[in-house]
């Protein structure tokens, strides 16, 4: 019998060479929020080399605009949505933008969505935010804050639905020993773009799990960037991703370990059909001097269910302290192994179930552990549309 | 009666993709097997038996180049691989695939649906279940693992003959069951054939490279397989000559 068809991917394939950009040190990331600080991108840098630019409707030199997403709530007791001005500081509590599309949405946004939770509470079911594009036209800004206080415990659902143009800075602040669980679903439209840096803090043993799903849009991604403010923080980074025909798919993260004793997890599975159909993911680990007792490991899988598809996987991890207890990281590109196919249909399944079967037990474990029954059902009717199309 | 007849089939196996010719590797294999009759085909390694096997049930990566397989006189080539085992061919696999995150009980759920033509009643279907693993000496925890995700060799085998119970097939092609099995193992596999072969509605096809598994399961035809072919055929008595003597005298090397 042939051997599966696993396909290892280079790892770390940050090349340099005549035309490539230069290497450049995860330490040296950028955080601002003036646009000055961040050059209009040609494409050429490590950070931008992956995204069609051209396809983002020229958002990067896009200026204020009117147009919003609209937000419809579903909010259980305790909590609400509030309407922040322009000089509000809960603005700028977490870290700055990563780059130049979160420091734009900062800019124009003038003012804020913040979902605050107070110190102690638990909420007794998910936050769901729903916000829907109207339209691709005009530039669509935003700035989303969730702030969990100290010991509190939430879930909370952020649902994308509808046609944009849209560039977000999504702030989130996790309080000392509280537990936030983020799930953020990119359902939008054939002709979406969602660029949005998620700025993540994670306060002393508090636990942070997001949990990112792109399956719709012409072009997302997302930049999700977490650092500790103190000892003993965890975070749990999943993603799920299904790209068809001509879409892009792009989720770049950066763990910046620079407390000590914290944890860090990633695991982030992509699905890929149909002719050019692209995802990107990059996932950065740095550990600092400072964070001794640092937990990391990071794997991205990526399964192409058909030919002329691409996903590009490079985990990257830089550790600046001998001290660590444990850091590694996997990646794997295969095809759809013909083999597990043969075995269902062997027994009797049509082709057709076999490959839902096969293509849910990829995801199966990350669906698993996003853990929220309110968006595991509508995550499994999502991808089994994904496949029916 | 149905009957699984292959007339003068010729198959290649696809070239590794490094440029070379497919390969011969069935040249001219006549069998009939009819429902309630047990043939054994013993050969040495390469002879093509499990290339046999896997044209039955149409893996493919193999081409058949000649000769026709039927059943009850429908053309098995024409099908694909789920029809075949719909119409009633099971395939018990020497190497049998791990498919990650599809959960044991969902898949013989999906599979007994499919060949059945209607889903399991819910009344009896978890009684029949538990049932089938505790004959197979299964853990009923495996019900709630992927398929085959960390099972041992002969967890993997015991997994095989618990499908061919719960699927029920007309004709059973069960591809070196017993290799890499421990002798309790062994027995537990045996019986679990033994009990498919004594319903009698099953005609099994017992691919061996070893006489050992013939002392559990009594074949009514041994057919010597060597260079792709059939090359002796006769009663259990040609197994004992086999045990004796190897198959030199069939191919002139010891296999």
């Amino acid at each position: 019998m042939a051997p599966p068809t696993t396909l290892a991917s280079p790892a770390g394939e940050r090349l340099s060479g005549p035309g490539s950009p230069p290497l450049r040190s995860a330490a040296e990331r950028l955080a601002s929020y003036d646009v000055a600080d961040f050059p209009l991108p040609s494409g050429r840098e490590e950070e931008w080399r992956f995204t069609p630019t051209r396809r983002l409707r020229g958002i990067l030199d896009a200026g204020p605009s009117t147009q919003r997403l609209k937000y419809t709530a579903d909010l259980p007791e305790g909590v609400e949505l509030v309407e922040l001005a322009a000089d509000d500081p809960l603005r700028t509590k977490a870290p700055a933008p990563a780059d130049r599309a979160a420091a734009l949405a900062y800019l124009h946004t003038q003012g804020a969505t913040a979902l605050r939770i107070p110190a102690d509470v638990e909420l007794s079911r998910p936050a769901i935010i729903e916000r829907r594009g109207n339209g691709t036209a005009e530039p669509t800004w935003g700035h989303l804050i969730v702030d969990l206080a100290a010991n509190a415990s939430a879930t909370v659902v952020i649902d994308h639905t509808g046609s944009a143009t849209f560039s977000g800075l999504l702030s989130v602040i996790v309080g000392d020993g509280a537990r936030l669980r983020l799930v953020s679903l990119q359902d939008w439209d054939d002709d979406a773009v969602h660029l949005e840096h998620h700025a993540v803090r994670v306060g002393r043993d508090a636990s942070f799990t997001s949990a990112i799903v792109s399956l719709g849009g012409d072009l997302v991604r997302l930049t999700p960037t977490v650092s500790f403010a103190g000892p003993g923080g965890s975070a749990e980074m999943l993603g799920l991703s299904f790209a068809d025909a001509g879409q892009h798919l792009e989720h770049r993260l950066f763990i910046d370990h620079d407390q000590p004793n914290c944890r860090s997890r990633v695991a982030y599975k992509g699905a890929l059909q149909g002719d050019g159909a692209r995802t990107v993911w990059i996932g950065d680990v740095l550990i600092r001097a400072a964070a001794t007792g640092t937990d990391t490991y990071e794997e991205n899988r990526n399964l192409l269910l058909t030919e002329r598809a691409r996903a590009d996987s490079v985990p990257n991890l830089e550790i600046e302290t001998g001290e660590v207890t444990g850091a590694g990281h996997a990646s794997t590109t295969g095809r759809f192994d013909d083999e597990q196919l043969f075995y269902l249909m062997a027994r009797g399944i049509p082709e057709d179930e076999a490959r839902r079967l096969v293509v849910r037990g990829f995801f199966a474990e990350i669906v698993d552990r996003i853990g929220v029954p309110e968006v595991r059902d509508r995550l499994l009717a999502a991808v089994e549309g994904e496949l029916a199309r | 009666m149905a009957t699984l007849e292959i007339k003068d089939l010729h198959v290649t196996v696809a070239a590794d993709g490094d440029g070379t010719q497919p390969r011969q590797i069935l040249s001219g294999v006549d069998l009939t097997v009819k429902q309630g009759e047990t043939h054994a085909i013993m050969g040495p390694n390469g002879s093509g038996k499990s290339t046999l096997a896997y044209s039955i049930a149409g893996h493919p990566r193999y081409t058949v180049t000649g000769g026709s397989v039927t059943l009850d006189g429908t053309d098995v080539l024409a099908m694909s691989v789920d029809e075949r085992a719909r119409a009633g061919l099971f395939l018990a696999m020497q190497y049998p695939v791990e498919v990650p995150g599809v959960s044991v009980s969902n898949f013989l759920r999906t599979a007994v649906t499919a060949v059945t033509g209607q889903a399991p009643k819910l009344r009896t279907w978890a009684k029949d279940l538990n049932d089938a693993f505790e004959r197979l000496s299964i853990d009923p925890s495996f019900k709630e693992r992927s398929i085959n995700e960390g099972f041992s060799g002969g967890e993997k085998k015991r997994f095989e003959v618990l499908q061919l119970e719960l699927l029920k097939p007309k004709i059973a092609v069960l591809d070196e069951t017993d290799s890499g099995l421990d002798v309790d193992a062994l027995r537990v596999v045996s019986a679990g054939v033994n009990r498919v072969r004594e319903a009698g509605l099953t005609g099994t096809l017992l691919i061996t490279h070893y006489t050992r598994i013939l002392r559990y399961i009594q074949p009514d035809y041994v057919h010597v397989f060597v260079g792709g072919r059939i090359v002796a055929e006769g009663g259990p008595e040609l197994a004992d000559t086999l045990e004796a003597e190897g198959y030199e005298k069939f191919s002139g090397t010891s296999g």
